[in-house]
């Protein structure tokens, strides 16, 4: 380290103690929304505590907030806030979720313990900085006459005193450096232990996640059933009737007019051509069979056999993924690859797969003009609803212009079995 | 003929073997299994093979697989592969050796029995017999070709019947027009897409689909 650099870091270590200091006032103001808070809650008793009691809460909060963002920014993480959503908007329920929030109230612990470490974390490093500087300047002042100024157990009279001072003095700088650095991230730690959801708060959020993604794959699934069975009916169903009836009534005309029970079995033949076709896309729309037959390796190659536009395939898997985990990536291709199709304006696209970490890794690209995004109701949500059933996540980068590039992760186990593609010229 | 089968289903396999009698075919083994058929083909070697894609142990491709595996140990062996659904990649497995004689359909062609018959005569005799879905499909995927866009209507309606198989003489009296005019369209789109001329049915077939398989 050269002495240039050596300047430098100190110039920025003391100027971090003195941001340090800096931050103790902000931490001391945050004492008085202790007693402010408690004494709203008697107050919700009479109904002027109530939007109080909302204020301070919401000031609390807001405070809390700013703690966090800078215990994550120093900490270089990301401290999420812990709060329970109320099911409703209504005040009263407000009141009941803040009150009940074990996150409220360990925001009012925050606050006096946040004062105290504030102030120690704060004034510490300066102190230690101004101690070590004072060292080397006591003996100057011991010489101009101030014989009584103490500095830590050494006087002028003390024997040595004159050399142990400065020698005093460069265990405080050193400390001083030390300490600087760290001080901020202590601090930092004890805002994160209090404000950073607890286990229990996270643990109750993923439980939360993990029933809104059940319940919207119980309901696509329902979803899903009711249109199998109206396809059903309204298709095939309906036309075997008719194929019925077509041959009922052939079999009548048959002797008295065999021309006209001719027509009718061609009809007949006609009509179970048109209900093998519906059923055949209901199977598809079901379950593709070329996945069920050849795995996703086979399925997505038959994906990019079909589309419209030239669609390279760079997949490479060791096994199978369970069949739920399949079928969902499957159609998340298949989704992403009919979007490219229909929206991207692109000239060509791929497909890449591979299973890296425990995790399914799908990436769909296209060179058109860019400008996705999973908006309401679109078929980029379809496929992260989808997806999010598996703890899957999905990522989109479209800038404007292009190019467009899905990335969709599912945590899966492979089966070790190998998906061969028979003679392998696919 | 001497026809080996190969379909699981009672009620299909039964009706299968009495359309094929009805029209004189010699019915030699109807096998229900992957394994069965792959043995079946290897000791009968049969003029053709009716085959359904999905069949026992797995219920997956296994039809479509032994008859790969006989017409790797038989060249040229005649299959005519069917299956509830019709899917490109399988069409290419099977065109992929070049050998001709394969026909890929979907299983609901067989109600017009004629065309059904005639399309096992065809793959027996060394042509080919493609399911119109597959074909229409190709071509769906070929239109972002630009050669395939100079075609006219009429000619397109041509290569895909050809595609499919079909003779001059087949596809003459199904577009109602007279077999030099099919001739003469068939001239066209081999000039328009660069393919070399040939009198035989089944190269000029594959010629077609290569073309397709490429772009």
């Amino acid at each position: 380290m050269t002495d240039h650099d050596l300047v430098r870091d100190a110039r920025a270590r003391i100027a971090q103690a003195a941001r340090g200091l800096l931050r103790t006032p902000l931490c001391l103001v945050g004492l008085p929304l202790v007693p402010l808070q408690l004494v709203t809650y008697p107050m919700v008793l009479v109904t002027v505590g109530v939007p109080l009691l909302l204020l301070v809460t919401a000031l609390v909060r807001h405070y809390a907030g700013f703690f966090r963002t800078w215990a994550g920014r120093v900490l270089d993480t990301e401290v999420p806030p812990p709060y329970r959503l109320p099911a409703n908007r209504g005040p009263m329920t407000r009141v009941r979720t803040i009150a009940t929030d074990p996150a409220t109230w360990r925001d009012l612990a925050f606050l006096p313990v946040n004062a105290v470490a504030g102030v120690f974390f704060g004034v510490l490093p300066p102190a230690l900085w101004l101690g070590g500087a004072f060292g080397f300047l006591v003996p100057l002042l011991w010489l101009a006459g101030g014989r009584e100024v103490e500095f830590t157990l050494v006087d002028a009279d003390t024997p040595g005193g004159f050399v142990a001072a400065p020698f005093l003095g460069a265990a405080y700088l050193a400390a001083a450096w030390w300490v600087t650095p760290r001080a901020a991230v202590l601090h930092a730690r004890v805002v994160r232990l209090l404000l950073a959801p607890s286990a229990t708060a996270a643990l109750t959020d993923r439980v939360r996640a993990l029933s809104d993604s059940r319940a919207d794959t119980v309901d696509a699934q329902a979803a899903e059933l009711r249109r199998i069975e109206r396809d059903l009916h309204d298709g095939a169903q309906a036309r075997l009737v008719a194929l019925g009836m077509s041959l009922g009534m052939a079999e009548e005309l048959l002797a008295r007019d065999p021309r006209a029970a001719r027509e009718l079995v061609v009809e007949a033949r006609q009509s179970s051509s048109l209900a093998l076709a519906e059923l055949r896309d209901l199977v598809r729309g079901i379950h593709p069979p070329v996945l069920a037959d050849r795995g996703l390796d086979g399925a997505v190659r038959a994906l990019a056999l079909a589309h419209p536009l030239p669609v390279e395939v760079d997949l490479e898997l060791d096994g199978r993924p369970e069949a739920p985990v399949e079928s969902a990536a499957y159609f998340a291709v298949a989704e992403s690859l009919t979007n490219v199709a229909k929206h991207s304006g692109a000239t060509g696209a791929w497909v890449r797969v591979r299973h890296e970490g425990g995790r399914l890794a799908l990436m769909i690209g296209d060179n058109g003009r860019g400008g996705a995004e999973p908006a309401e109701g679109g078929g980029l949500r379809g496929i992260e609803r989808r997806l999010a059933a598996f703890d899957g996540t999905l990522g989109v980068a479209s800038p404007v212009g292009g190019p467009t590039i899905v990335t969709m992760e599912l945590p899966c186990e492979l089966s070790s079995v190998k998906t061969s593609s028979s003679s392998g010229t696919a | 003929m001497r026809v080996v089968l190969g379909e699981d289903l009672v009620l299909l396999r039964d009706g299968l073997i009495r359309l094929l009698r009805a029209y004189d075919f010699d019915v030699v083994e109807a096998v229900d299994s992957g394994p069965a058929l792959l043995d079946a083909l290897l000791d009968h070697r049969p003029d053709v093979a009716v085959v359904d894609v999905r069949l026992p142990p797995t219920f997956t491709d296994e039809g479509l697989r032994a008859a790969i595996e006989a017409r790797k140990r038989v060249p040229g062996l005649p299959v005519l592969v069917l299956s509830q659904y019709v899917e490109q990649l399988y069409a290419r497995e099977l065109l992929s050796d070049r050998g001709g004689a394969v026909g890929y359909l979907l299983k609901d062609r067989v109600s017009d029995v004629r065309q059904f018959v005639d399309a096992i005569r065809r793959v027996a005799s060394g042509g080919t017999a493609m399911d119109p879905e597959v074909i229409t499909q190709l071509l769906a995927r070929g239109a972002r070709d630009r050669p395939l866009t100079t075609l006219t209507p009429r000619e397109r309606e041509v290569l895909s019947l050809m595609a499919e198989g079909r003779s001059n003489g087949a596809i003459a009296t199904r577009l109602f027009v007279t077999e030099k005019a099919v001739g003469k369209h068939i001239a066209n789109i081999f000039g328009k897409l660069g393919l070399p001329m040939s009198e035989d049915d089944n190269r000029r077939v594959l010629a077609v689909l290569a073309y397709l398989d490429r772009v």
